[in-house]
């Protein structure tokens, strides 16, 4: 595979590129460019944070679970190239050495990018966008003081990447009519969305993958379409996208997803991959079967579409056949009714424990229909039948919610691992249940908006 | 003067640009070679036999090393020998280094230390403290128990008794660089070594013994490390040892890196406690007597696990006048992760200890938490005539078999003799008398407008039902020394240049606290120069000799004191010749302002160093510290361990959602002493971070093993440790403006651990809580994750 991409502004072309060789090694080990750091090799970190300008604008993303060929067309900066040409500091440099943002050192270029691109997007929840890096020194408070006193500097020009040309290569498709193509003449390759799950098959697992089929460069997969019946999302649209457009549509799915990764990941990560991938504890199924919706398929000219539920078989098992990807995933534009609960361990950058979406429809006082869907709660996100059956229909008074809680045990048998026991589990999903029909009743029950 | 001023730390250009050097980051010579370990998957059992064909035969491996090829010495343990660099044929735990890979790149080690094919005979591992007391699975004899007066009679006459029992998970350091060692050889027999390490002599030692050469064969340099927080003051032994033995095989250059996850499951962690705690309190909240029953799981092999489970002991008093106690600690040996030092060493765990205590007593006699803490708190610093130390041993000297490691050898049994009741002393004997914590206190509850927002969060609790708050203080009474008395000693080598620059090294090691700044501070002031004029330069053992490990807080106490003492050796010689250049008597030359004055003549530092070449006066000394004052028996549980303490005390509030047991810090106020501080800006630094982390400890930072023995939570994504949204919304944090009662580096004070037990009020904080839940004491395990927090609620709403 050939590519081309900028270097801290200076054009790279690559010949027989190991599709799954990440970013971050090339520029410790063939570009000898050490400041970018291996802080875990899974993008949880953020020691290794990097700015990609594509189309889309500047992105923070981490290099260790980048594979080289997403970066085919687009700008990279590393922290090398935050300094201008006579080594001026950036102003986020400048205001981490004056502030105290650095102690050991370690997570500080990787800081130091996520804050270059924040800066340069001119984004100021700090909170947010520096979720994804971790740092262990600091307590974070001084970064942040750092990060609000860049916040009206200009941003320098050296930054300002745009992205390059690029050839067309056919594992890396350009549409979604050669991504096809391809695909069914290699049913056997391995889809690369984001690499924000398959990139740790490379990093821990330590597999050889190959072929390799990058969908990055498949523009028409990135469209959202809002009309006034459908909302449609483009398998390969980003989950800040998602998040994005869906701020208005259903906010409290769209705070979900602020909570679900980082920046760095959510650039990255789309929401195709996090159906494909048919994890449990995947947190955009629940809210989208929630939502009632529609997933499509296609293979070759073929397309198909199923209810989303319908997509997870069992554990590890999905209704995809061999040269069949996801194209899209939509559902009926409708009156926000949803809320979507992730427990963890911990708010930001932390998969789920259990992640539980309802969408009750209340009408003259009586629960209309009730679509509730749950994230770690068993082998495949999955309905709670039971529970629903127990709702509708019914007045929508603290006696229903409570008649209906037992449905939950006959719904869910979960299981206990290092993030809940089974009994913690159940419990808090009938508690979400509660918390639902409380927050619908107007009681404070977000333990992110008190304050001291 | 260059101290006291809040200057960012040294490296900060160099950190922001990512220029910062780390292990990984020396260009290596051509043909260097990576090395990974083949670990064990099973927690106890034999080697039956061992095919590593597949392993030999893979991609990029160069050689495969099992026990049997080792040279000399197969050992890194700390203390004992008892942690073999590679399996003597037993395993101990799963993630046990069996086999090593040395190979053409890093992920070429990586996937050949996979093929091993190796049978072993599984069994059974002891994983809980009933599994090890049930099997008498210990360090030591039996317990060790410190005692004064009668604590089981002064409880037994008490108006008020209280009992528990609870667990307190361990933690991983999780330093932001992973653990990283390169070996070079050198000419002859030589060996350099750069290590990430907070103990650069103890890595010198460890590899002269596995080449079998003295020790200055090898050389060790480290620059910086990452972040260490103690998991680099022994965990480093492997990786060193093992470039070192593949490099003389090789005679290659040969760097050894843990991947994340094999780090988190190869190295030690904090030592998880399970404490057990009866108490006695008068009708006025007076405590009478406490007893306490500490179960340290140390893992599988001894390494600082005796001294780290006496520092628990040490602080089982924290800020309290305890006239009768009984401390009882059993040192479990478990088939898990060798538990290691971590910031605070031991004293966190005995502080949770006694804070429960207090918080728990608050609850039962309904007292205010903060009002029954200021009733049993020690005197009020007062002078006291200074015994002279004996210079000769108590009654156990220490049979060290490492000498400068912490790693404390099994000394057999002692009878217990408690100390007796009555004065201001500790459990151990130790006179109190620098106590800083009433005026503090004061302070802070002022600042933090404690009883206004405690009655706010009494209202705010009755009018809301879902969302809980709640409001605790803790204090920090923190023990500064090495417990092992010899280790409080330090060297320092500096050079001033005939242009006046100057060449700063000491037996310190930098990992993110600001120890360089700080030491580079003392040797701008003391020759009253600009700190651009200092160089400070990586910890190399080839110029200051036998260091002890950069740990129990001492890193400026001790060689802030070395580095003055080389500079006034200089400085004194400066002054010396151009005094008699100028007829002026020495005592009149004054170093300030970047320049020497004598009599009426005034020289630039530069000047007057050229001056003194040209006179042919030595412008390099070397400096030499020893803590006064200390004396220490660890077996008898008496003594002076500590030249002093340092205080601190915080505030948290935090909110819950009782129907999740979802939680957060909604705002810090803390105080804390560094004494006269070096530098205002890196010890604040200090106490946020200390802060923060002591918070994940106790709170998200949950170590799960499954039943086998497996470590569940080994990468980022399952192991939680505060993210930046986690820290308090509100976080006041100021240093008390005081000094240190004794003679150290300026009269500061020693900062790096303290504040790390700050934390100690978001866990009290979250009790309290959930107590406003309902009925009971909610007698919360830690770490009170959201899951445990939801179990509180459950109880004291009289629920499951």
């Amino acid at each position: 595979m050939k590519i081309t991409f900028l270097l801290n502004g200076e054009t790279v072309e690559l010949a027989d590129v190991d599709p799954t060789a990440t970013l971050l090694d090339w520029l410790r080990e063939d570009r000898g460019l050490t400041g970018t750091k291996e802080g875990c090799n899974e993008g949880d970190c953020g020691a290794c944070t990097v700015m990609v300008t594509d189309e889309g604008g500047a992105k923070a993303l981490n290099s260790c679970i980048l594979f080289l060929p997403q970066l085919h067309g687009k700008a990279v900066r590393t922290v090398e190239g935050a300094s201008g040409p006579n080594g001026e500091a950036h102003p986020v440099q400048q205001a981490m050495i004056d502030l105290h943002g650095s102690q050991c050192g370690f997570c500080t270029p990787g800081f130091v990018m996520s804050m270059v691109a924040s800066h340069a997007n001119g984004a100021t929840d700090h909170d947010t966008q520096l979720a994804g890096n971790l740092c262990r020194c600091t307590g974070y408070a001084p970064i942040i003081r750092a990060a609000q006193a860049a916040e009206d500097q200009p941003v320098p020009v050296w930054v300002k990447d745009k992205p390059v040309t690029a050839q067309a290569s056919p594992m890396l498709p350009g549409s979604s009519d050669e991504l096809a193509k391809v695909y069914a003449k290699n049913p056997d390759a391995t889809l690369v969305a984001g690499a924000t799950d398959v990139g740790l098959w490379v990093t821990k697992q330590l597999r050889d993958l190959d072929p390799v089929i990058f969908l990055n460069r498949c523009e028409d997969l990135k469209q959202i379409t809002i009309t006034k019946d459908e909302a449609r999302f483009g398998a390969m649209v980003d989950m800040n996208r998602m998040g994005e457009a869906l701020a208005d549509l259903h906010p409290s799915y769209a705070e979900m997803i602020r909570r679900y990764a980082s920046v760095q990941v959510r650039h990255a990560a789309t929401v195709g991959g996090n159906i494909a991938n048919g994890s449990p504890i995947g947190d955009n199924p629940p809210a989208l079967i929630a939502l009632d919706a529609t997933l499509h398929l296609r293979k070759g000219d073929v397309r198909r579409s199923l209810p989303l539920e319908e997509f997870f078989l069992d554990y590890g098992k999905q209704d995809r056949a061999p040269g069949e990807f996801v194209e899209a995933v939509s559902f009926p534009r409708q009156a926000d009714r949803l809320k979507a609960y992730k427990l963890s361990k911990r708010f930001d950058q932390d998969i789920s424990a259990v992640c539980g979406c309802f969408n009750i429809t209340v009408t003259d006082g009586v629960v209309a229909d009730a679509r509730i869907a749950f994230g770690g709660m068993a082998g495949i996100p999955k309905r709670a039948s039971n529970v629903e059956a127990a709702l509708t229909g019914k007045p929508w008074t603290r006696e229903t919610v409570q008649a209906a809680i037992p449905a939950f045990d006959s719904d869910f048998t979960p299981m206990t691992d290092m993030r809940a026991s089974a009994t913690y589990r159940l419990e808090t999903a009938k508690a979400m249940l509660e918390r639902y029909f409380l927050e619908d009743q107007g009681e404070l029950t977000n333990v992110l908006e008190v304050s001291a | 003067m260059s101290v006291t001023k809040p200057l960012p730390h040294d490296a900060a250009p160099l950190h922001v640009s990512g220029s910062a050097r780390y292990v990984d980051d020396i260009p290596t010579p051509k043909g260097s070679l990576h090395l990974a370990f083949g670990l064990s998957p099973i927690a106890k059992g034999k080697i039956n036999a061992m095919d590593l064909s597949a392993v030999k035969a893979a991609d990029g491996v160069v050689m495969v090393m099992t026990a049997k090829d080792l040279p000399f010495a197969n050992d890194v343990s700390p203390s004992i020998h008892d942690e073999p660099l590679l399996s003597d044929g037993t395993v101990h735990y799963i993630g046990q280094p069996v086999f090593m890979v040395v190979a053409t790149s890093h992920l070429a080690a990586r996937k050949a230390a996979h093929l091993g094919k190796i049978d072993y005979a599984e069994e059974t591992p002891i994983l809980t403290v009933e599994e090890a007391l049930a099997a008498d699975s210990r360090f030591e004899n039996g317990p060790r128990i410190y005692a004064k007066g009668d604590a089981d009679a002064a409880i037994a006459g008490a108006a008020h008794v209280i009992e528990g029992s609870f667990e307190l998970g361990g933690q991983e350091h999780f330093y932001l660089e992973g653990q990283a060692a390169l070996a070079v050889p050198n000419e002859g027999a030589d060996m350099l070594v750069h290590s990430s390490t907070q103990h650069p002599t103890e890595i010198q030692h460890k590899v002269a013994d596995a080449l079998g050469v003295p020790m200055h064969a090898v050389r060790v340099e480290t620059r910086r490390m990452g972040g260490g927080f103690g998991g680099k003051e022994s965990q480093g032994n492997a990786l060193a040892v093992a470039c070192a033995v593949a490099a003389r095989a090789t005679g290659k250059a040969c760097k050894m890196r843990y991947d994340r996850d094999d780090d988190m499951i190869i190295t030690g962690k904090r030592h998880a406690f399970r404490i057990a705690y009866k108490a006695g309190f008068d009708e006025n909240g007076h405590i009478q007597g406490v007893s306490f029953h500490h179960y340290a799981i140390c893992g599988w092999a001894q390494d600082l696990s005796l001294p780290v489970a006496d520092r628990a002991m040490l602080h089982s008093d924290n800020a309290y006048l305890l006239p009768n106690a009984r401390i009882e600690s059993h040192r479990l040996k478990t088939n898990t992760q060798s538990a290691t030092a971590y910031r605070g060493f031991g004293g966190p765990q005995g502080m949770v200890g006694i804070e429960r205590v207090m918080d728990h007593a608050a609850y039962e006699l309904g007292l205010d938490p903060v009002e029954l803490r200021r009733r049993n708190y020690y005197e009020p610093a007062h002078k006291v005539a200074e015994v002279e130390p004996t210079e000769k041993p108590l009654g156990h000297p220490d049979p060290h078999e490492d000498l400068t490691s912490r790693g404390a050898v099994d000394m057999g049994d002692a009878p217990v003799r408690p100390l007796p009741t009555g004065g201001n002393t500790t459990p151990y004997g130790m006179e109190v008398s620098d106590f800083e914590l009433h005026g503090l206190t004061e302070a802070l509850l002022k600042s933090s407008n404690y009883v206004a927002r405690k009655a706010a969060i009494q209202k705010w609790n009755a009018e809301n039902s879902v969302i809980k708050k709640g409001i605790a203080f803790s204090p920090v009474k923190f023990g500064i020394s090495f417990t092992l008395t010899h280790l409080n000693q330090a060297g320092a080598l500096v050079h001033v240049y005939q242009d006046g620059s100057v060449h700063l090294n000491h037996g310190g090691t930098e990992m993110g606290q600001g120890l360089f700044q700080k030491v580079a501070q003392v040797a701008a002031s003391r020759f009253g120069i600009p700190l651009d004029m200092v160089k400070i330069t990586a910890t190399d053992t080839a110029k200051v000799p036998n260091t002890s490990a950069t740990a129990a807080s001492s890193g400026s106490d001790l060689n802030g004191m070395a580095v003055k003492a080389a500079c006034d050796t200089i400085r004194d010689r400066i002054a010396d010749y151009l005094a008699e250049r100028h007829q002026a008597d020495p005592s009149t030359v004054t170093f300030s302002d970047g320049h020497v004055s004598v009599g009426e003549e005034r020289y630039t530092f530069a000047e007057a160093a050229a001056l003194a070449y040209q006179g042919r006066i030595s412008l390099s000394a070397t400096g030499f510290y020893k803590t006064p004052k200390i004396e220490w028996d660890r077996i008898a549980g008496r003594g002076r361990p500590f030249f002093y303490f340092a205080y601190g005390a915080s505030i948290t509030e935090v909110a819950v959602d009782t129907l999740t047991g979802e939680n957060r810090i909604l705002r810090t106020d803390i105080l804390h002493d560094a004494g006269a501080s070096l530098n205002p800006a890196l010890d604040i630094g200090q106490v946020e971070g200390g802060y923060v982390q002591g918070a994940g400890w106790l709170t998200t930072e949950e170590l799960v093993w499954d039943g086998k023995g497996n470590l569940r939570t080994h990468a980022p994504s399952t192991y939680k440790i505060p993210a930046c949204s986690d820290r308090p919304d509100i976080f006041n944090v100021a240093l008390w403006d005081g000094e240190n009662r004794e003679d150290t580096i300026y009269r500061s004070k020693a900062v790096g651990e303290p504040p790390f037990m700050l934390g100690i009020s978001a866990w009290l904080a979250l009790s309290n809580a959930v107590a406003a839940c309902g009925d009971g004491y909610p007698a919360m395990d830690a770490p009170t994750t959201a899951e445990e927090i939801w179990h509180g609620v459950q109880r004291v709403k009289g629920g499951t």
